[in-house]
């Protein structure tokens, strides 16, 4: 015991001194001082424990699962949440409880996937607008303003009528509608960065546009980008399963949080587990996306 | 004036939309010699600065800099000879990068090897301690932040540096260590300087010579000596040097 | 000086309770300020401006302020709750801060601001009012201030601004203004018209000031006396015109830091802090 104390005080110190001595010990040691520092927000740990929850649900669906989230068992049809059937089941005898753990993945993947594809695409086009200014400003700008006159799920109804009803179209189309306000985000950003004075002092030493760009200023709008995403997480989260809802996101019989609403719907009033687990579901992973970008904000925006 | 100058502006106008902020403004300065420039806010005094070190493109006339004739848009080559210390040490450093980084990254640019020596001795040259390193900014005080602005400076080895406003934003006794290191500097390395500032006793410490400037023009150029003599020509020039002496009661 | 003491302090104390440990501010500064010019100096952090705020009650959050006493006018401040505080603060007990620019309330022009600031304290018609605040802006010697009343802060010169600032401070007519580097932020010849308006008004209207600054030659020739602290501690207090003789070595290092047009040296002395000053 006393030993384990021993070796965490000697990282604690190794980690807050103020004379690294290396680079990679600078780093970390500045990222634990972020920890330390979102520690003290009990509402975004509880977000984080969420999103870490939901991360560790997906990863080990088939463990936690008792049931196939797919066997229907037509003699099982709308049980009531009982030991065998912790969240009941629905009209086709599935088990919800199986069914909200496995749509953990659909999830995860749908915002994975945005996220991957709007961060860097709302980054680039935003810091570039923002840094050149001019023309460049003038045509990425409008090009985005175009975007952002529609209402997203608007947007995103009428790409999944175009494209076909289905999961990677439901995605295609909230990242087609949700990179605009990061490149808003970003250009803000950039447009008071690129006045700076540690920006002059790169473009005094021969740095090149691209270098000046992609080192100087976009490490400086990745925080606000990080917590926007968090923040937009919710969004993501609750587009995918509206467009669920509306037969238009994941198809039957792929256990997506919304569709599983929209197929309980008929149920509501008399069974009214079929829609509220999932509908719980999102809600709880929604406020954990809110929560954890909440603590980020504190602790990244601090400069 | 002569042609071997370090620095030679002939008619220099800086226009930003309808406010012209710098009128027909010529100097010289000889190589090695340190030369101030004294002005009130919108004198134009930073300006003509940014000119200098191509962070402002919207000027018109002549300048020669280590006998080339610059265009708006520098080559990097110049930038091994030209390099500028800020004002603010807090704006002018990158908040997400270490000493380190800051001082790695010029090297990086020119392509010059032996990096890991050349901050080294950087960081000796100005007086930071090497455990200051892997330091981010929020973790140094004004005067440790200036002194990294200094040896980023200085790590391109650059003949002529350009001093704006160095020490205003600092306390007295941390801008005279500051004002002390460039000194110093200046006579190891036979640097050319010109210092900005609004502080007279600052540039009549630092400077042979200075110009005094008002609304975008040069009123006068005086020696070091005149200026502690007391004994500048035009009216404005003694009246700023009158109201740097502290407050007078009438009677 | 004046044998009757406007301000009285005793063992002020503030201290910030960050998680990293409780930093001290100002630790036991004790004086008294008559109908005079009193000078603070300083360097950043040596706890000057905290002193003032300390005295208006404007600590932010984690500080807290304690004193034996501070009395003003027989009251004393430290007991006294923190409505009483605050209807003193503008009304008897006034502030002028660094940047007019911040100070100002960027949505209203400078003269309904003036005339508010009046209004808070005295009972007085709109009309009144902005009669009070134009020969006020006529005191602080604004050339047409029919005119400048409607003009928005940000139309305003720094000098100009921080006369309006002055002249919504004085307009209550308090016993004791405190300037908070009242002139940093303008150039030379500015600051020297605001610092003789602040000058006279102060003079003519019996005041007492106390004027903290980081600029050992303006508290020189501007005060009568000055407190030198460092630190948070008083090292010495002494009339100004005897600065020049300090005998304190914090005093004589900080004087012999700065660059001197009548003695030239090729090395300007550095300052060697002694823990023992703070001991």
């Amino acid at each position: 015991m006393t030993d384990q104390t021993a070796t965490s005080a000697t990282w604690h110190a190794w980690l807050t001194t103020t004379s690294p001595e290396s680079r990679r010990q600078a780093k970390l040691g500045q990222l634990y001082r972020q920890w330390l520092a979102f520690r003290k927000n009990p509402a975004a740990v509880v977000g984080l424990a969420i999103v870490v929850s939901l991360l560790l649900i997906a990863a080990f669906a088939p463990l936690i699962a008792q049931h196939d989230p797919l066997a229907q068992a037509l003699d099982q049809r709308l049980l009531a949440p009982s030991a065998k059937h912790w969240f009941g089941t629905d009209a086709l005898g599935r088990d919800i409880f199986s069914r909200v753990v496995y749509g953990a993945r659909v999830t995860l993947v749908i915002v994975m996937l945005v996220v991957i594809t709007v961060g860097p695409v709302g980054l680039l086009i935003g810091c570039a607008a923002g840094y050149f200014g001019g023309w460049v400003d003038t045509v990425l700008m409008r090009i985005t303003d175009v975007f952002l006159a529609f209402p997203r799920l608007v947007l995103a109804l009428a790409f999944v009528a175009a494209l076909g009803p289905g999961l990677e179209n439901a995605v295609i189309a909230i990242a087609v509608t949700a990179w605009p306000p990061y490149a808003r985000v970003a250009r803000a950003e950039t447009m008071i960065i690129r006045n700076a004075d540690y920006i002059s002092a790169m473009r005094l030493q021969g740095a090149s546009q691209m270098r000046i760009v992609l080192k100087h200023v976009v490490p400086m709008c990745m925080p606000s980008l990080i917590v926007r995403t968090t923040f937009d997480m919710a969004g993501i989260i609750i587009t995918a399963a509206g467009l669920g809802f509306l037969g238009l996101g994941a198809q039957p019989p792929i256990p997506e949080w919304g569709a599983m609403i929209s197929t309980g719907r008929e149920q509501i009033f008399d069974q009214w587990w079929v829609a509220t687990f999932p509908g719980i579901a999102i809600c709880v992973v929604a406020l954990g996306f809110n929560l954890l970008g909440d603590g980020l904000r504190d602790v990244l925006d601090a400069r | 004036m002569s042609t071997n100058s370090a620095i030679n502006v002939d008619k220099l106008n800086v226009s930003f939309g309808d406010s012209h902020v710098v009128k027909d403004l010529s100097f010289a300065v000889e190589p090695g010699e340190s030369y101030g420039v004294v002005g009130e806010s919108g004198s134009g005094k930073s300006t003509v600065l940014r000119v200098l070190a191509g962070l402002n493109r919207d000027w018109s006339g002549e300048v020669d800099i280590l006998g080339k004739r610059q265009p708006k848009i520098r080559d990097k080559a110049f930038y091994r000879a030209v390099q500028m210390v800020f004002q603010d040490p807090y704006g002018s450093l990158h908040p997400k990068k270490t000493v380190d980084d800051t001082l790695a990254e010029p090297l990086a640019i020119h392509g010059i090897r032996d990096a890991e020596a050349k901050i080294s001795r950087a960081m000796q040259d100005v007086g930071l301690p090497t455990s200051f390193r892997f330091r981010y900014p929020h973790q140094l005080s004004g005067g440790q932040r200036q002194r990294v602005a200094i040896a980023r400076a200085l790590v391109l080895e650059p003949t002529i540096l350009l001093l704006d406003e160095p020490t205003s934003a600092l306390d007295v006794s941390i801008q005279a260590e500051v004002l002390n290191l460039l000194q110093a500097l200046r006579h190891e390395r036979k640097l050319t300087y010109i210092l900005v500032s609004h502080d007279l006793a600052v540039v009549g410490h630092m400077c042979e010579r200075l110009l005094v400037m008002q609304f975008g023009r040069g009123v006068e150029e005086m020696t070091a000596t005149t200026l502690a003599a007391r004994a500048p020509q035009t009216a404005y020039a003694q009246q700023l040097l009158t109201a740097s002496e502290g407050f007078r009661r009438a009677g | 000086m004046s044998d009757q003491a406007l301000l009285t302090l005793d063992d002020l104390r503030v201290d910030f309770h960050t998680p990293t440990g409780i930093v001290n501010a100002v630790r036991g500064l004790s004086f008294t300020l008559g109908r005079e010019r009193l000078g603070i100096v300083g360097e950043s952090g040596s706890g000057k401006s905290m002193t003032g705020r300390a005295i208006l009650d404007l600590i932010p959050h984690p500080g807290v302020v304690t004193a034996k006493r501070m009395g003003f006018r027989g009251q004393n401040l430290t007991t006294m709750d923190k409505r009483a505080r605050r209807k003193l603060r503008g009304r008897h007990i006034s502030m002028v801060m660094q940047d007019p620019k911040f100070s100002l309330n960027p949505v209203q022009t400078v003269g309904d601001q003036i005339a508010e600031a009046y209004r808070v304290h005295h009972r007085a018609s709109a009309r009144e009012a902005k009669e009070r605040s134009l020969s006020m802006l006529e005191a602080v010697q604004i050339r047409e201030p029919a005119r400048v009343y409607d003009l928005y802060p940000h139309e305003v010169s720094g000098g100009m601004g921080q006369r309006v600032m002055i002249a919504m401070m004085l307009i209550a007519e308090p016993e004791i203004l405190i300037a908070d580097e009242p002139t940093s932020a303008l150039d030379v010849t500015v600051q020297l018209q605001v610092l003789k308006i602040l000058d006279d008004l102060v003079t003519s209207r019996g005041m007492g000031l106390i004027f903290i600054s980081h600029d050992l030659h303006l508290v020189k020739s501007f005060c009568d006396r000055v407190i030198v602290m460092y630190g948070g501690k008083a090292m010495e207090t002494l009339p100004a015109s005897e600065l020049d003789k300090a005998q304190h070595p914090y005093t004589r290092g900080l004087l012999g830091c700065l660059p001197d047009l009548d003695h030239p040296r090729e090395k300007l002395a550095t300052l060697n802090r002694d823990p023992a000053w703070l001991a």
